[in-house]
C-alpha cells in the first residue's frame, strides 16, 4: 500500500522516538558509567527478514549505527522457526555481531498478528567479561579467549521466561557481577519498553500502515543517499594509509580503498589491505561494513540512520584481510582499525569532492592504563582514552582536543582521576605545532604528562599514528605524529613499537608523557589568511619558526 | 503609605513583560512592551512606568533577565584574564573532549578567554588537599599586572584541586585584589568549590566574563528605580527558580543564565498546584523553540549544570528545560526524499512568518495556523495585520505542490508534524526522568502553546491541559511568586563508613549560616525559611552519583549533623528509587555536599486574578476555522468569561497575549483562578 505524506512524517517521528526512549531507559537504569555517562550503547528497530536497520536512536554511539544489523541477522539465522513472542537472545561474539567482546547485544522479535513484525535490539558496553585483563582491553591478545568470555547467540528469555541458567553462566564469568546484572536488567527494560511502544503504535495505525511507512522510509533513505552520491562527479579515486603495527610485530599494515562513483552508485573496495594479523587490530566483516556506514554518515550528516542509505553502496571487503578476520583472531583494538578505514574513505572522498569532507582527525584512541597496588595492598587501575585534534574543514579550522569520530564519549576530569588514583598530572594542555597546516588548519592535539605518586606501577598503552601521521585534505598538510615517552631511571624512553607497549615499570616520581596528533589541514597552507597565522603564533598554537616553515614569513607583516 | 505593590519584569528577546500585583486589592495588571537593545533597561523602565505612576508604593521589583545569557551567546562579556596552575592553561579550551555535533566532524571552539590571557603560575595542591607547591605570589602579581596591561577588566584565579584546599587560591586572590582596580576579581573556590576542574573553571570564568556587564546593567537599573522614588527591594531571578538580592547577582551573574525561563516554570508550578495539579509538564512555545519542563509533586526538576552554548558549561542548579526547534517561526520544508520536516531553521520573530510580510517567503508553523483560521489575521499578537494570501501561496508552493496536497491539507500536515515533534519532546522528558507522561497535565505558556494544547493531549495521552490566565506573561508572574534561594556546594570526597560527621555537620552549618546572612541582608519579609541538604553519593568505583536528600533538623538555625547510619539509609532509599536495586556489600562514597537555603516569600492567592461577576458569556463573533473541514467556530473574549463557564468546541478563545483553540469534541472550563481547563467534552 502507499502511505499518505502526513502519516509518513508523523510515523517517522514516532518510530525514532521509540528508539530514543529505549536509549533513555537504558542510560537511566544502567549500572556502569560506560553506558550511563559515556552512552556507549544503542537501540533500534530492524527488518523482520534481513535484519537491516529501520530506525536507530539518536543518542547511541555512532559505530553502532549499522553494526547492529549484523547482530540481528545473526539471531535471525540462528532462530529459524524457533521463535516465540517474548523470546530474547543475548550474545557478545564479535565475529558474529561486530565490534568487540565488551559489547553485549540483546535481540528481541516484536510480533504483530502472529508474525514477526520487526526486531528490536539493544547493545551496551559492559564493564567486565572475564578474560586476562580487567575491563577486557588486552593489547597482547593473540586469540579472543585472552580478551573475554565469548557468548554465542543464546536465548536469555523463552516466551517471556527468563532463563536463569544463562544468567548464572554470564554472572560467573565477570569480575563485576552486580554491574553486569544491572546492565542486563537495563537492557531488558529498554526492550520491554520498545515492544510496549511499538504495540501501541501498531494498535493505533495498524500493521499494514506502519509496514508501509517503514518501507517508504527505507526507500526515502535510499533516494536521499542516491541524490547525495549523484551530486558527486563520476570517477575512481584511491587512498592508502597505514596502521603502525599489530602490537606483536613491528611492520606497517596498509589499509587501502578504491572509491568509485558511477551515477548514483558508490563502490568502496578495500582490496590491497593487509591480511589478518596475530595482534588485536583485526576486525570482523560486520564491523568493517558498519564503519563504512559511520564514514558515510559523517560525509552526509543529513542521511537518516536507515539501511536504505546503504543500497546505493557496493562494499568489497577482501577475504582473509584484517577487515574480515575469522574466529578466534583477537579484535580488542578494533577502534584503531576502523579509525584508519574512516581516514582512507575521507582521503578518497577528498579527491572526488573536496568540499564534502574534512581532513583526517587524530586517528587513535590512545588507550592508556596505569595500574599498581597501594600501600594497603588494594589494586588500582587507571584507564582512559585520550583526545586529539579534528581535521580542518571547508568552513574553518578543526576542533582542538576532540573525541574520536566513532565515539561521543567525554574524558574524565583530572581532579576525578587524581582523587581516585595515586597520580599527579604535570601537564594537561594543548600541544603546540601539532596541527596540520592548511588554509584551514587542523585542530590541536594534546599533551598529558602523568607522574606516579606510589612506589611502583605498570603502564600499558594501545595507540596508533606513531609512524604515520593524520593526513590533510584538498592540499592541506599532515598533523604531528603521536608521541609517547616514559621516564625510567632519569632518562626519557621511547617504546620500540612507537605507540604500543605493555608492562612499563614506573617508580615514584617517574612520568609518562603522551603527545597526541592534531588533525590534518584543509586546503593549501599558502591560502591561509596571514592574520590567522599571526593569531596562531600570538596564542602559542604555533611556534614562529614552525609558522615560517608551514606558511612562509608573510604573517610577520600583519597584526595577529 | 503601605507598600503593597509587587512588580515582576521578564525581559525576553522580543518583548519585555511586566506583571503588577497590588496585594491589598488583588488587582493585577499585565503589560508587554518591546525589549530595547542593546541596553535592556530602557524597555524595563518604560514597561513599569506604563503601569505604575508612583514607585513609592512598590514593595518589590523582581527581575528575570536575559542580559547574562545574551552576553554569553553573543560573546559580549568583558575582556577577562585567567591565572591558573602551571600546566593547565588550556583546560577551558580542551573542555571534556566533546564535539559540537555527533555527525559531520565540523565546527571549532573559541573559549571566552583567549589563550594569551590565560597565564600560568607555579603552585600545586594534591587531591587530598596537601600543598605540593605553595603559590608563587610574586608570579601572581606579575600575571595580574600583565593582564591589566593587556586591557582585562575582570580576572579569575583557577587552580587545580582548589576544591580540596583553597589556601593557594585564597592567597592568590588576596594579592590580586590588592592590585586590581575594580571588584571583578574571583577565585574558583568562591564560585563553586566542587570537584571537576573543567566545570568549575568554566563556571568561574564565565562568571568573571559576565561580572562587569551584568553588574553595570543592574546598577543602572537600580539607580534609575531609586531615582524615581522606589524604596523597596530589588531582586533578581536565578536559573534555579529562586530569587537573589541584587548585590548577590552582581557577584554571581552566572547564576542568571536561564533566569527568565526558570521564572516561568516556577509560576507554572504555583498555578498548577493552585488548580489542583501537582504533576504538570509545561510547554513554552516561542518563535524559534518549544521549551519543555517537568514539575513532579509540585517540584520543578533541577539540572546540576547546563551548556549555554557548545563548550560554555555553567555548573549551578538550574530548572531543567529541554528545548526543541519547533516554534511558531520554525520553517516547514520537504526534503529530497519527499518527507515533510519542521525546523530546525526558523524565521524567528524577524523576519518572522510569511504572513508578517517582512521578507520571509518560506512557510512557518504560524503561517499554517493563520491559513487554517486559528489565528485572527486582523488581530495578531503584537498588533498589525497579517497577509493570509501570502501564507497560502507559500504553503502551496513549498509543501502542497511537492506532496500533492491542497492548501488546507498541507497546512494541517505542517501542524500535525509540529505537534508530533512537540509530543515527542514531552514524552522523552518524562521518560528520561522515569515518569509516565499520562500522570501529568499539560500547561502551555508563551504566545503559541495554547493553539496546540488540545492536539498535544491526544498525541501524548494526557487527560487535561491548564491554560493560565495570562500565559504570555507567565515568566513575569513567576518573578513575583519565586522564593529566595541560595545554593551552596562543597566537595567532601569521603567514604560513608569513615566520614567525620562532625566536620560534615560543620560544613552544613557554614552553608546554612551563609545562606541566612544573605536572606537577612536582602531586607525581605519571609513567610518561612528552609534548609535542604543533599549529598552526591555513589558506590566506590562508580563515577556517576545519585542525589541523596538528607532529612535535616533545624532548631533556631542550628543543624543537627546526620549520623553515618542516617546517611547510609538515605543513600539506599535514593539509590533504590533511581535504579531499583542495591549493590550487595558495596562500599559507598560521599562526593559532594549541596545545601539550598530557602526564604519562602508569601504566596499570593491566585483567585485574586480570577474574573469577577457575570462577565460576558456570549461569543464576540464567529469565524471559519479548519479542523479537517471548515467549521463555523464561535470566538470568545477569554478574559471576560466568568468562573465556572464551559465553552465547547469548535471555538476560539482570544486574549491579547495568546489564542486558545478548542477542537470539536473538547471543552474548556474556567476554573476558580481564571485558568481554562481543557479536556474532552464534559457530558
Amino acid at each position: 500500500m502507499s502511505i499518505d505524506p502526513i502519516t509518513l512524517a508523523v510515523l517517522a517521528g514516532r518510530m525514532e522516538q521509540i528508539a530514543d526512549e529505549m536509549d533513555a531507559t537504558l542510560f537511566r537504569s544502567a549500572f556502569n558509567p560506560i553506558i550511563a555517562e559515556a552512552h556507549d550503547a544503542s537501540h533500534g528497530l530492524y527488518h523482520p527478514e534481513t535484519g537491516a536497520t529501520l530506525v536507530q536512536g539518536k543518542s547511541g554511539l555512532p559505530i553502532f549505527v549499522g553494526v547492529m544489523a549484523f547482530a540481528v541477522k545473526a539471531v535471525i539465522d540462528r532462530a529459524g522457526d524457533d521463535l516465540a513472542e517474548g523470546d530474547v537472545w543475548i550474545f557478545n561474539d564479535a565475529h558474529i555481531g561486530g565490534t568487540h567482546l565488551s559489547d553485549m547485544r540483546l535481540v528481541r522479535p516484536c510480533f504483530h498478528e502472529g508474525r514477526v513484525f520487526c526486531w528490536l535490539a539493544s547493545v551496551g558496553h559492559w564493564h567486565d567479561l572475564g578474560g586476562a585483563v580487567p575491563g577486557n582491553y588486552n593489547p597482547q591478545a593473540t586469540e579472543v579467549f585472552q580478551e573475554a568470555f565469548v557468548l554465542p547467540p543464546v536465548k536469555l528469555m523463552r516466551a517471556g521466561i527468563l532463563q536463569q541458567d544463562v544468567v548464572d553462566i554470564i554472572l560467573r564469568n565477570t569480575r563485576l557481577p552486580a554491574s553486569a546484572e544491572g546492565d542486563l536488567n537495563g537492557q531488558l527494560n529498554a526492550l520491554e519498553l520498545g515492544v510496549k511502544r511499538l504495540d501501541a503504535l501498531l494498535a493505533e495505525y495498524g500493521g499494514e500502515t506502519v509496514r508501509a511507512a517503514l518501507d517508504a522510509l527505507s526507500d526515502r533513505a535510499e533516494a536521499l543517499a542516491r541524490a547525495e552520491v549523484a551530486a558527486l562527479p563520476d570517477g575512481r579515486w584511491e587512498a592508502e594509509d597505514f596502521l603502525d603495527n599489530d602490537g606483536i610485530t613491528d611492520a606497517p599494515l596498509p589499509i587501502r580503498v578504491a572509491l568509485e562513483i558511477t551515477g548514483d552508485r558508490l563502490a568502496l573496495d578495500f582490496t590491497g589491505t593487509a591480511p589478518a594479523v596475530a595482534g588485536p587490530v583485526n576486525i570482523s566483516r560486520g564491523t568493517a561494513v558498519a564503519c563504512v556506514y559511520v564514514a558515510i554518515k559523517h560525509i552526509f550528516p543529513s542521511l537518516p540512520a536507515n539501511a536504505g542509505v546503504m543500497r546505493p553502496l557496493a562494499i568489497t571487503i577482501p577475504e582473509g584481510s584484517l577487515l574480515a578476520a575469522e574466529f578466534p583472531r583477537p579484535t580488542g583494538g578494533y577502534t584503531e582499525t576502523i579509525l584508519r578505514m574512516i581516514d582512507v574513505i575521507f582521503a578518497a572522498m577528498a579527491q572526488a569532492a573536496p568540499g564534502r569532507v574534512v581532513a583526517n582527525a587524530y586517528g587513535t584512541i590512545n588507550a592508556l592504563s596505569i595500574a599498581g597496588h597501594r600501600g594497603d595492598g588494594r589494586r588500582w587501575v587507571m584507564f582512559s582514552f585520550y583526545g586529539g585534534g579534528h581535521g580542518g574543514s571547508p568552513e574553518g579550522d578543526g576542533l582542538n582536543h576532540g573525541n574520536a569520530p566513532i565515539s561521543t564519549a567525554t574524558i574524565p576530569p583530572v581532579e576525578i582521576l587524581e582523587a581516585a588514583y595515586p597520580v599527579m598530572f604535570r601537564q594537561w594542555a594543548l600541544r603546540p605545532d601539532s596541527a596540520g597546516p592548511g588554509a584551514h588548519r587542523g585542530g590541536l592535539g594534546a599533551i598529558y604528562e602523568i607522574e606516579l605518586l606510589e612506589e611502583t606501577a605498570d603502564a600499558f598503552l594501545f595507540g596508533e599514528r606513531g609512524r604515520h601521521a593524520p593526513k590533510g585534505a584538498a592540499g592541506g598538510g599532515e598533523a604531528a605524529l603521536n608521541r609517547f615517552t616514559y621516564e625510567n631511571d632519569g632518562a626519557w624512553q621511547v617504546p620500540p613499537l612507537a605507540s604500543k607497549m605493555v608492562g612499563i615499570r614506573l617508580k615514584r616520581g617517574e612520568r609518562v608523557r603522551l603527545e597526541t596528533p592534531g588533525g590534518g589541514g584543509y586546503g593549501p597552507p599558502e591560502e591561509r589568511d596571514p592574520a590567522r597565522v599571526a593569531r596562531d603564533v600570538r596564542l602559542g598554537y604555533l611556534g614562529a619558526e614552525a609558522a615560517d616553515a608551514a606558511y612562509g614569513p608573510g604573517w610577520r607583516e600583519v597584526p595577529g | 503609605m503601605s507598600r503593597s505593590t509587587m512588580i515582576g519584569v521578564d525581559v525576553g528577546g522580543t518583548f519585555t513583560d511586566v506583571f503588577v500585583l497590588d496585594e491589598a486589592t488583588g488587582a493585577a495588571r499585565v503589560a508587554k512592551v518591546p525589549t530595547t537593545r542593546p541596553d535592556q533597561s530602557g524597555g524595563f523602565l518604560d514597561g513599569i512606568a506604563a503601569q505604575v505612576d508612583d514607585l513609592g508604593v512598590v514593595a518589590s521589583v523582581v527581575h528575570g533577565t536575559t542580559a547574562g545569557t545574551n552576553a554569553l551567546l553573543e560573546r559580549k562579556g568583558a575582556r577577562t584574564g585567567i591565572i591558573t596552575t602551571q600546566g593547565f592553561r588550556d583546560v577551558l579550551e580542551m573542555r571534556r573532549r566533546d564535539r559540537p555535533r555527533t555527525w559531520g566532524l565540523r565546527g571549532d571552539f573559541d573559549p571566552v578567554v583567549p589563550r594569551d590571557l590565560r597565564l600560568e603560575v607555579a603552585e600545586r595542591v594534591l587531591a587530598d588537599g596537601r600543598i605540593h607547591t605553595p603559590v608563587d605570589i610574586d608570579a601572581v602579581r606579575a600575571a595580574g599586572q600583565a593582564l591589566l596591561d593587556r586591557g582585562c577588566t575582570a580576572v579569575a584565579v583557577l587552580f587545580v584541586n582548589a576544591y580540596a584546599n583553597p589556601e593557594n587560591e585564597r592567597a592568590a586572590v588576596e594579592a590580586l585584589r590588592a592590585l586590581w582596580p575594580n571588584t571583578h576579581v574571583s577565585a574558583s573556590f568562591e564560585i563553586l568549590p566542587e570537584i571537576r576542574e573543567f566545570e568549575r573553571f568554566s563556571t568561574a570564568a564565565l562568571n568573571a566574563y559576565l561580572q562587569p556587564e551584568v553588574s553595570g546593567y543592574l546598577a543602572r537599573l537600580e539607580a534609575a528605580l531609586r531615582g524615581r522614588g522606589f524604596a523597596g527591594e530589588f531582586l533578581i531571578v536565578q536559573s534555579n527558580g529562586g530569587v537573589m538580592a541584587v548585590d548577590t547577582a552582581c557577584r554571581l551573574p552566572v547564576r542568571t543564565a536561564l533566569s527568565g525561563p526558570a521564572a516561568g516554570v516556577i509560576a507554572a508550578a504555583h498555578i498548577a498546584a493552585s488548580a489542583g495539579f501537582d504533576n504538570v509538564i509545561t510547554g513554552d512555545m516561542g518563535g524559534t523553540s518549544f521549551d519543555v519542563a517537568l514539575i513532579a509533586d509540585g517540584q520543578a526538576a533541577l539540572a546540576a549544570q547546563s551548556a549555554i552554548d557548545f563548550g560554555m558549561v555553567v555548573r549551578s542548579p538550574m530548572i531543567e528545560i529541554t528545548t526543541i526547534g519547533a516554534g511558531g517561526g520554525s520553517i516547514a520544508w520537504v526534503d529530497r526524499g519527499g518527507l515533510l520536516n519542521i525546523g530546525p531553521e526558523s524565521a524567528g520573530s524577524e523576519p518572522g512568518p510569511v504572513a508578517y510580510g517582512r521578507g520571509n517567503d518560506r512557510p512557518t508553523v504560524t503561517d499554517a495556523n493563520i491559513v487554517l483560521g486559528r489565528i485572527d489575521p486582523e488581530r495578531p499578537i503584537g498588533g498589525g495585520r497579517l497577509d493570509v494570501d501570502a501564507a497560502r501561496t507559500a504553503i502551496d508552493f513549498h509543501i502542497g505542490r511537492p506532496l500533492g496536497l491542497g492548501t488546507e491539507a498541507a497546512a494541517e500536515a505542517i501542524i500535525r508534524v509540529a505537534n508530533a515533534r512537540m509530543a515527542g519532546a514531552i514524552r522523552l522528558v518524562s521518560i528520561e526522568r522515569g515518569h509516565d507522561p499520562k500522570r501529568f497535565a499539560f500547561m502551555p505558556f508563551g504566545g503559541g502553546g495554547a493553539l496546540h494544547a488540545g492536539a498535544l493531549l491526544d498525541e501524548v495521552g494526557l487527560a487535561r491541559a491548564i491554560i493560565p490566565r495570562y500565559p504570555g506573561v507567565t515568566s513575569a508572574m513567576g518573578c513575583v511568586i519565586a522564593d529566595m534561594r541560595q545554593d551552596f556546594v562543597q566537595t567532601v570526597n569521603a567514604l560513608t563508613d569513615t566520614v567525620d560527621t562532625a566536620e560534615l555537620g560543620a560544613l552544613m552549618q557554614a552553608h546554612a549560616d551563609a545562606g541566612a546572612r544573605l536572606l537577612d541582608a536582602a531586607g525581605v519579609a519571609f513567610a518561612g525559611r528552609a534548609v535542604e541538604v543533599e549529598l552526591d553519593m555513589a558506590y566506590l568505583g562508580q563515577t556517576h552519583t545519585v542525589a541523596v536528600p538528607l532529612p535535616t533538623a533545624l532548631t533556631d538555625g542550628r543543624i543537627r549533623p546526620p549520623s553515618r547510619d542516617d546517611i547510609a539509609a538515605a543513600f539506599e532509599a535514593a539509590y533504590l528509587r533511581a535504579y531499583g536495586r542495591l549493590l550487595r556489600g558495596g562500599v559507598t562514597r560521599i562526593l559532594n555536599l549541596r545545601t539550598a537555603v530557602i526564604g519562602k516569600r508569601p504566596r499570593f492567592d491566585l483567585t485574586t486574578l480570577a474574573p469577577h461577576g457575570a462577565g460576558q458569556t456570549a461569543p464576540r463573533g464567529r469565524r471559519r476555522v479548519h479542523f479537517g473541514v471548515w467549521l463555523d467556530a464561535a470566538v470568545y473574549d477569554r478574559l471576560a468569561l466568568p468562573v465556572g463557564h464551559v465553552v465547547t468546541g469548535p471555538a476560539v478563545l482570544e486574549q491579547p497575549d495568546t489564542t486558545i483553540l478548542i477542537e470539536p469534541g473538547r471543552s474548556g472550563r474556567v476554573d476558580a483562578c481564571g485558568n481554562i481547563i481543557l479536556s474532552r467534552e464534559e457530558t
